[in-house]
């Protein structure tokens, strides 16, 4: 097909952050890691209930065995990294900032596996029910960064019809390029996994998004797309275009009400690295243990992608990089953007980790924030067409419930706003402190509306 | 000639109609007021600070009115002003305790150890929802001054990334303990005057390790003073319901080694040095 002629799809607001990070590691091919002598395995990986722990200090595991079962629907299993004795059930420094229970494995060097689950190659004619039971089985997430439980998200609640699969690839995060190594290395895992999620769902309408700066990706995928009958649609390069609202926007040109789902608009949006992940559960019949990570910035000796278990402490995934050259100030978890910032370089990385970013002082820019100057460049910017700019006014007058009439619970945390702001206000801090506050607001009148 | 007449006719009757009109209307749409209450709200302070757990002083001064509450349920007045609005009212002051507020943490910025920078928002909910906030410690002061935008009478100070309360001006109204994020501000009996002034229940090792000037639990003042002192777990509390607390002198001679525990005098002066030291 001729590329020029191609319509390019795209959402309304959103921002067009420096993307020269990118090029720092997406011309190299994944490494594997090799076997560390000790992983830490956050417990809880998956947003919602954390699972329950199995294992006891002093026990042997072999890789793939399962150390802690899910609690409930909102929860995912968890499943050893390598094999090796549980030393025990330690705190470690959190992905959030405050300490997390992690179960601390020291490996035994031989990497022993168990086979937990039976390969399903013709999962074509296989129960959908299976399959399911299956997703969560090997404990998948979604790796594109909420580790929201699969098995949930492909669960359509009863009353609603989906008809469109879409799986992102936009990777729209400036540095990040762990997706598109993925989809350029191995595209029939990432198309084999669209058709089991696909079969699972009963949707023959499956998209993939790809934002254009990834032709090489966009090519490799339409090699094979025809054979499953999945259809590449390319995307233009804005941010937050891989985030689900605006991906449903720009390719099915439908638009999620506010306090809705994609399951209202009849969609499901999947990250290519689940996807992946969950080809390999059904077809290979093994469990989420590793994925690729984007170790990149520019103080890092030679940035790169790197297939790391769940469970590396941070540090080691700098020294796989041949460690630092200059002083870093700034640990992100995550993509530049929406990442979060870490305080200890012991943070074990975890199932929803696409990126280990570390700045220098310079390029974490520190910044004085000033007043609003009313230029509304991020109301322009806000993909959820916010006056983000008011939003924040109000939260800092004391005006939750007027932030609250005007939609703030809407907020993607995109952070576009905060990028554009020529006074470096704080505004997705100032927008997430109305958030959490609401949140309560709300959960204090139901548990008073039960009383 | 005759138009002045029926003038003053007209004018003659409209007044006898409308003021007819009046006296009914004021006999059967008469609002029944207590006096008393305008008595109490002009006895009041009127700074409307919800500390009595009203919505307002005139809210307040129906309540004392009425008999619902007690005139000494106000925490900004004095002893003589409750006592004025017993009198005026020919009831009990009531009994009770005025209240302080004390923000139980002493790690300020060279106390505790600081993270890298924190360059968001000047708010202390905001902050501590960033990887537990700027300061090593998960559970001291944030050191934002949530609490001293709240403080309706500016009795709150944040000096080196701490907040203190000063004690003349606190009324204990508590809206700075509805502020605090961390919920480290208590309200304590005015006339106590030491207080542990840490609220970490982390191991002695690991607050030692983020604070020197936390509770490390060594039960020190416990084992000098049993009956006024407690220690649960890494961290010692005032009984601030015991009959006797110690004074001034005696706190001195239990020589807390971090100096978490410590009069409201002694904090803010150590505090106030630091802060002058640095301007040198």
């Amino acid at each position: 097909m001729n590329k020029s002629s191609r319509k390019v799809m795209s959402f309304t607001g959103g921002i067009h952050p420096v993307s020269a990070g990118k090029k720092l590691t997406n011309t190299q091919a994944v490494h594997t890691a090799p076997l560390l002598e000790r992983y830490t395995v956050l417990v809880q990986e998956n947003a919602g209930k954390a699972p329950e722990v199995i294992v006891k200090p002093g026990d042997k595991v072999l890789k793939y065995q399962l150390l802690a079962q899910a609690s409930g629907f909102v929860s995912a299993n968890l499943h050893s990294p390598t094999s090796g004795e549980v030393a025990g059930i330690v705190e470690v420094p959190g992905p959030m900032g405050v300490p997390a229970l992690a179960i601390d494995i020291r490996a035994d060097g031989e990497d022993r596996e168990t086979d937990p689950f039976e390969p399903i190659p013709d999962w074509r004619s296989t129960d959908p029910k299976v399959l399911l039971d299956r997703v969560s089985d090997a404990g998948l997430v979604g790796m594109g960064g909420a580790s929201f439980p699969t098995r949930v998200k492909l669960s359509i609640p009863p009353g609603k019809k989906v008809d469109t699969l879409i799986l992102n690839g936009a990777e729209c995060e400036p540095y990040l390029s762990a997706d598109h190594r993925l989809m350029l290395e191995s595209p029939c895992r990432v198309l084999e996994g669209a058709a089991i999620i696909g079969h699972i769902l009963g949707i023959d309408k499956i998209y993939i998004g790809i934002e254009i700066n990834k032709h090489d990706a966009i090519a490799e995928l339409e090699r094979f797309s025809e054979d499953y009958g999945i259809k590449i649609v390319p995307l233009q390069v804005q941010y937050p275009q891989g985030s689900e609202k605006q991906l449903i926007h720009a390719i099915v040109n439908r638009i999620v009400p506010p306090g809705g789902l994609p399951a209202d608009v009849g969609c499901v949006v999947q990250n290519v690295g689940t996807a992946a992940a969950l080809s390999d559960a059904v077809t290979l019949g093994i469990p989420l243990v590793e994925r690729i990570v984007t170790v990149s910035g520019k103080v890092l000796k030679d940035p790169g992608n790197w297939k790391l278990r769940i469970g590396t402490p941070v540090i080691k995934a700098i020294e796989f990089c041949g460690g630092v050259t200059d002083e870093p100030s700034k640990l992100i978890l995550g993509g530049p953007m929406m990442g979060f910032a870490q305080n200890s370089y012991e943070v074990p990385v975890a199932k929803n980790t696409s990126g280990v970013l570390l700045f220098s002082r310079r390029r974490a820019l520190n910044y004085r924030s000033g007043s609003c100057i009313r230029c509304g460049r991020c109301v322009q910017g806000c993909p959820m067409g916010l006056c983000t700019c008011l939003l924040a006014t109000a939260i800092e007058g004391g005006r939750i419930d007027l932030a609250e009439q005007n939609h703030v619970m809407d907020c993607l945390e995109c952070g576009s706003c905060a990028y554009v702001c020529p006074a470096h206000r704080p505004l997705v801090q100032t927008l997430r402190l109305a958030k959490a506050e609401i949140r309560r607001q709300r959960a204090a009148a139901k548990a008073k509306a039960e009383k | 000639m005759s138009n002045l007449v029926i003038a003053a006719l007209v004018m003659g009757v409209l007044a006898l109609v409308l003021g007819t009109a009046i006296g009914i209307f004021v006999k059967f749409f008469k609002v029944k007021s207590d006096p008393r209450v305008e008595l109490v709200l002009e006895l009041l302070p009127g700074a409307n600070c919800g500390g009595c757990g009203c919505a307002g002083c005139a809210d307040f001064a129906k309540a004392v009115a009425s008999g619902r509450l007690k005139p000494n349920g106000c925490p900004v007045s004095s002893q003589e002003q409750v006592n004025a609005i017993a009198f005026a009212l020919g009831v009990d002051p009531g009994e009770g305790f005025a209240r302080r507020a004390v923000v139980c943490c002493s790690g300020d910025k060279f106390q505790t150890q600081m993270r890298k920078f924190y360059n968001g928002a000047i708010d202390c909910a905001a902050a501590s929802m960033i990887g537990g906030g700027p300061k090593g410690c998960r559970y001291g002061c944030i050191g934002m001054g949530n609490c001293a935008h709240a403080c309706p009478f500016g009795a709150i100070e944040v000096i080196n990334s701490l907040a203190v309360v000063h004690q003349e001006l606190c009324v204990g109204c508590g809206k700075c303990v509805a502020a605090c994020p961390r919920g480290i501000i208590k309200l304590v009996p005015a006339d106590s005057t030491a207080h542990v002034y840490c609220s970490s229940p982390e191991k002695g090792a690991v607050k030692r390790s983020l604070c020197h000037g936390g509770c490390i639990g060594c039960g020190k003042c416990e084992r000098a003073f049993p009956d006024s002192f407690t220690k649960t777990g890494f961290l010692a509390s005032v009984k601030y319901d015991a009959a006797k607390l110690p004074g001034a002198e005696e706190i001195q001679t239990i020589k807390c080694p971090t100096g978490a525990l410590a009069t409201e005098v002694d904090h803010y002066a150590g505090e106030k040095a630091v802060r002058e030291g640095e301007k040198k």
